[in-house]
């Protein structure tokens, strides 16, 4: 194909996987927002979200209804996925991280990486170790768009990725306990002195922020096919880069940084061997964090707190 | 108060079977495995209960007063009053006799949990004594086994000629991984140095020219002793390599007591309390003179070079090396037994060390569960009781104390 | 002594409250009757603010009790006491700057569910600072002090208290604008909200208020009419300049 046609592959690629980082971003920089910890068990939610995804739609499939009611389909299976997250994210919330609410910022870290090593293996016992099979649903064919090829599913995930989206924004913004969330996340103190019930807050920040990495989960396994209990590892580590450099506790900035993350890593792979992926990935990271962590549409001195 | 806790225990079941049941139940096909989901399920609610009874228990115990030390503390300062000798010295015995009583399997896992110890002792300067989430510190250990590995296959260097260079490498990489931290929070840092451990391990399995990659490297020597002896010509020193294990569980012995000394030394010199007061306040601690950039540095350097001196010992006991053996989920192991023993402790660590490392050799079959027991383990102990099995100083009381303080005023 | 100004909204028995380990407030008695202005002046550091906290329940106090309408708050939380009717504007405004004007006003009306009540009460603190209105979509960061202050009050009147805590209204504001916040208190009470303010600028808050508490390091030390205390040779030497 020739460089434009090229090129205009690689952006819809780059905007594809930028979505989907920008989806476990917003989880970070949600719950980063309102307890000002990274969440290190996110990575695992992600992983448990597609998990679920994957034992749902093989029930449905193995029923019939991936033939007879695909949209259906889709939709159970985001939605007990979603759901499933959000209340183990409530769970791990109250587990790890509200008893140390008030303690050093080191035991909260502690904590939550001790949270994520037991998922990760909590789902390495149930799962198995080996990848897990997505059933195919959305066939191979694609769809030609000024020379680039669009998958049917690079589609259906664009769309639905883009719709969570607007749904998160008109919840933060437009609703009351979306507002109070922004009013937690804010000024925690005040919030608590206008009614604002913090515990409650948070536990919906909870349900909310996994929930969107739970349908990242699901849409990673739907496109590439499988799942592995360890998955989310990765995926933790550039989405986090992707919320700090849009700037953590910014809803908007985790999009960007996902979006940019994900055009960084397309063109990258166009250019070196694969092997060396994951290096640039944490390079870029670290060099993120140390030269811009207050990110691109953050506070400025927010994060320069030692 | 019985009723809510009830309502609680309700509602705590209801989630758990909604986590459980679908994730256990579930694997392969669709059909529903419920034997397995429905064991741990009740495993998990009998958790509760049990949680539920000890609430009970303890409210109607009178509260005790706020500056009335524990049992454990109790003991512990008994403990300290004890001349060194007595307490220290049984172990030390104990250490010695171990390989002429041990079979070779208990020898190795010996020498495994020293190694161990040896990175524990390590990490904790960086975390416990500095307060520098360090997630990445298994790299340098990595860094003390590959250079061994490479000197002494490449161009013919002896242990002790490696261990130097080895130590040093690895001083540096700990001042590389460092010095973009020295600004950061807590949290970056650990990310950052996370992703410094992993660009490393990487590194080490994709340059194939260098390091041979995923194969690793193998047939390196095992450390040598010199002794003089007398051959023909007169006195000559003959070098004898440890190949057996009783002789390398000494050597590791003997490792782990100079690191231990030396720590411990590092912990009451004005270096380490100036780490200690970096931990507990930078702020105060750069205003009242303190050159945190050096300081910090040090801390990174000092425990990399430890945990260097660990690899290359690694590397020439096993005589294989591969980058696998240095993935995150080591650092994390490393960090569990520091978090488990108690941070800042160095008795703690080394019991630590041992409980974590020993205890999954004795239940084999378990092996799977033992990163999650470990996962656990760093949580509940962040939980209910962040100072450890044996807290570093009476000062770690404080924790608590500053919890409870917050906890009343936050209500 | 003082006049009698009726039932009390709030009272204040003995309350001691730790910072730390600092012992902040030792020992605070006073009682705020229903319908009244009552100030707290004193210098900086003497536990102004750290009262109000107490009242509305960020901090806690160690011993002592609070009465409000006759019920023991002290150990309630922050939301609790919101949800009794005690509105606060903090030190320092403490507005939300990433929200708009409105949603700050709306903010405060949080825990109401009369979605009438809440226009009308909108509308009224329009009424009473009409440049809030003019920016009413202005993100709070982006105002002017006094812009901010007003708005902290607006804030805390759509909780539609039943008392009205305001700390330090004057701190950093142009002599204008005080004048104007000032006034605007005694309008507010003049439709029957209690205020208790606590301020710096002894004067403003005794020429406004029906009665006046002085506070030094942690302790009440005159207390009475505060057109009496205008009048008092102390206050007038420490707190009025004269």
């Amino acid at each position: 194909m020739d460089l434009s046609a090229f090129i205009l592959q690689q952006m819809v690629n780059a905007f594809f996987l930028g979505s989907i980082y920008a989806l476990i971003a917003l989880g970070y920089t949600m719950v980063y927002g309102i307890i000002e910890l990274i969440n290190f068990a996110h990575g695992e939610l992600f992983t448990a979200g597609a998990f679920i995804g994957v034992i749902v739609l093989t029930g449905l499939q193995q029923i019939g209804w991936v033939e007879t009611h695909f949209v259906l389909t889709l939709f159970i299976v985001f939605g007990l996925a979603m759901a499933y997250v959000a209340v183990l994210g409530v769970a791990v919330e109250h587990v790890a991280y509200r008893p140390l609410r008030n303690a050093s910022r080191l035991s909260a870290l502690l904590s939550a990486l001790g949270m994520s090593i037991f998922l990760s293996n909590g789902m390495m016992l149930s799962q198995g170790v080996s990848d897990r099979a997505y059933p195919q649903v959305f066939g191979l064919e694609s769809i030609d768009f000024l020379g680039a090829k669009i998958s049917h599913s690079q589609v259906f995930i664009i769309v639905l990725a883009f719709l969570l989206m607007v749904a998160l924004q008109f919840f933060v913004h437009r609703t009351r306990l979306g507002k109070a969330m922004r009013a937690t996340a804010q000024n925690r103190t005040i919030a608590r002195m206008l009614g604002i019930n913090i515990d409650q807050t948070i536990r919906i920040t909870f349900m909310i922020g996994p929930a969107l990495g739970a349908a990242a989960g699901v849409m990673v396994g739907l496109y590439y096919g499988a799942v592995r209990f360890d998955m989310g590892f990765i995926f933790m580590i550039k989405a986090f880069a992707a919320a700090i450099l849009g700037g953590i506790g910014s809803i908007p900035g985790a999009v960007l940084g996902g979006l940019i993350i994900g055009g960084i890593e397309v063109a990258w792979a166009a250019f070196l061997p694969s092997a060396w992926k994951d290096v640039t990935t944490f390079t870029v990271l670290i060099l993120v964090l140390y030269f811009k962590p207050s990110g691109l549409l953050g506070e400025s001195e927010a994060d320069l707190r030692v | 108060m019985l009723g809510q806790e009830i309502k609680k225990l309700v509602v705590y079941t209801i989630f758990l079977t909604i986590i459980i049941l679908p994730m256990l139940g579930f694997t392969g096909g669709a059909e529903f495995q419920a034997k397995r989901a429905f064991v741990v399920l009740g495993v998990g609610v009998a958790l509760l209960v049990l949680n539920l009874i000890v609430k009970v228990i303890r409210s109607h115990r009178p509260l005790p007063e706020h500056d009335q030390p524990s049992i454990t503390e109790r003991i512990a300062d008994r403990l300290h009053q004890i001349p060194k000798i007595f307490t220290i010295g049984p172990l030390l015995l104990a250490a010695v006799i171990f390989p002429l009583v041990a079979n070779n399997y208990m020898i190795d896992v010996g020498i495994t949990c020293l190694i161990y110890v040896c990175l524990g002792l390590g990490l904790n300067i960086v975390v416990g004594l500095c307060g520098l989430l360090d997630l990445g510190y298994i790299a340098f250990y990595a860094v003390g086994a590959y250079s061994y590995s490479l000197l002494n296959l490449t161009y013919g260097f002896s242990f002790w000629a490696a261990l130097p260079i080895g130590v040093v490498l690895g001083m540096i990489c700990g001042c590389i991984i460092g010095y973009p931290t020295l600004k950061m929070r807590g949290d970056y840092l650990a990310i950052v140095t996370l992703g410094f451990g992993e660009i490393i391990r990487l590194v080490l399995n994709n340059w194939d020219d260098l390091t041979a990659g995923p194969n690793g490297l193998f047939g390196m020597k095992r450390p040598p002793l010199y002794y003089p002896a007398f051959e023909e010509g007169g006195l000559e020193m003959v070098t004898y390599y440890l190949t057996s294990l009783p002789g390398l569980f000494y050597f590791i012995l003997v490792i782990v007591i100079l690191t231990t000394i030396g720590v411990n030394r590092l912990d009451k010199s004005r270096i380490g309390r100036a780490w200690i007061a970096i931990r507990e306040d930078e702020v105060a601690a750069e205003l009242s003179g303190v050159p945190t950039t050096w300081i910090k540095l040090l801390a990174y350097a000092m425990g990399a070079g430890f945990a260097s001196i660990a690899g290359a010992f690694f590397a020439a006991k096993l005589s294989y090396v591969n980058p696998n053996f240095f993935l995150f989920m080591e650092s994390c192991i490393v960090l569990c037994i520091v978090v488990l023993g108690g941070i800042g402790s160095i008795p703690g660590i080394i019991i630590a060390g041992f409980i974590l490392i020993a205890v999954p050799e004795v239940f084999r079959e378990l092996e799977g569960f033992r990163m999650l027991a470990f996962g656990a383990i760093m949580t509940t102990m962040m939980i209910i009781r962040p100072e450890g099995l044996i807290p570093a100083s009476r000062r770690k009381r404080e924790l608590h104390h500053r919890r409870d303080e917050a906890e009343r005023g936050s209500k | 002594m003082k006049q009698d100004y009726g039932d009390n909204i709030l009272s204040l028995e003995d309350i001691h409250t730790y910072y730390e380990n600092i012992h902040a407030l030792k020992g605070i008695t006073c009682t705020i009757p229903q319908g009244s202005i009552v100030c707290l002046i004193g210098a900086n550091g003497a536990g102004k603010t750290t009262t109000l906290l107490t009242i509305s329940g960020v901090e806690s106090a160690r011993r002592g009790r609070i009465l409000f309408e006759g019920r023991e708050i002290e150990k309630l939380p922050p939301e609790k006491i919101a949800a009794l009717g005690i509105a606060q504007s903090p030190e320092g405004r403490q507005i939300f700057s990433r929200m708009s004007v409105l949603e700050n006003l709306e903010m405060g009306a949080y825990l109401r569910k009369d979605k009438e009540g809440i226009q009308k009460d909108m509308e009224w603190v329009f009424s009473l600072f009409p440049v809030l209105k003019d920016r009413h979509r202005q993100m709070g960061g982006t105002l002017s002090g006094g812009e901010q202050q007003m708005l902290a009050i607006g804030r805390a009147l759509m909780q539609q208290p039943k008392l009205l805590l305001l700390d330090e209204p004057s701190l950093g504001l142009a002599p204008k604008i005080i004048e104007k916040i000032f006034e605007t208190i005694q309008e507010i009470n003049k439709n029957g909200m209690t205020i208790f303010l606590v301020e710096q600028n002894a004067h403003m808050a005794l020429t406004t208020s029906d009665i006046g508490y002085v506070m030094e390091t942690g302790r009440i030390v005159l207390e009475d009419d505060a057109s009496a205390l205008l009048e008092n040779e102390e206050v007038q030497k420490a707190y009025l300049g004269e």
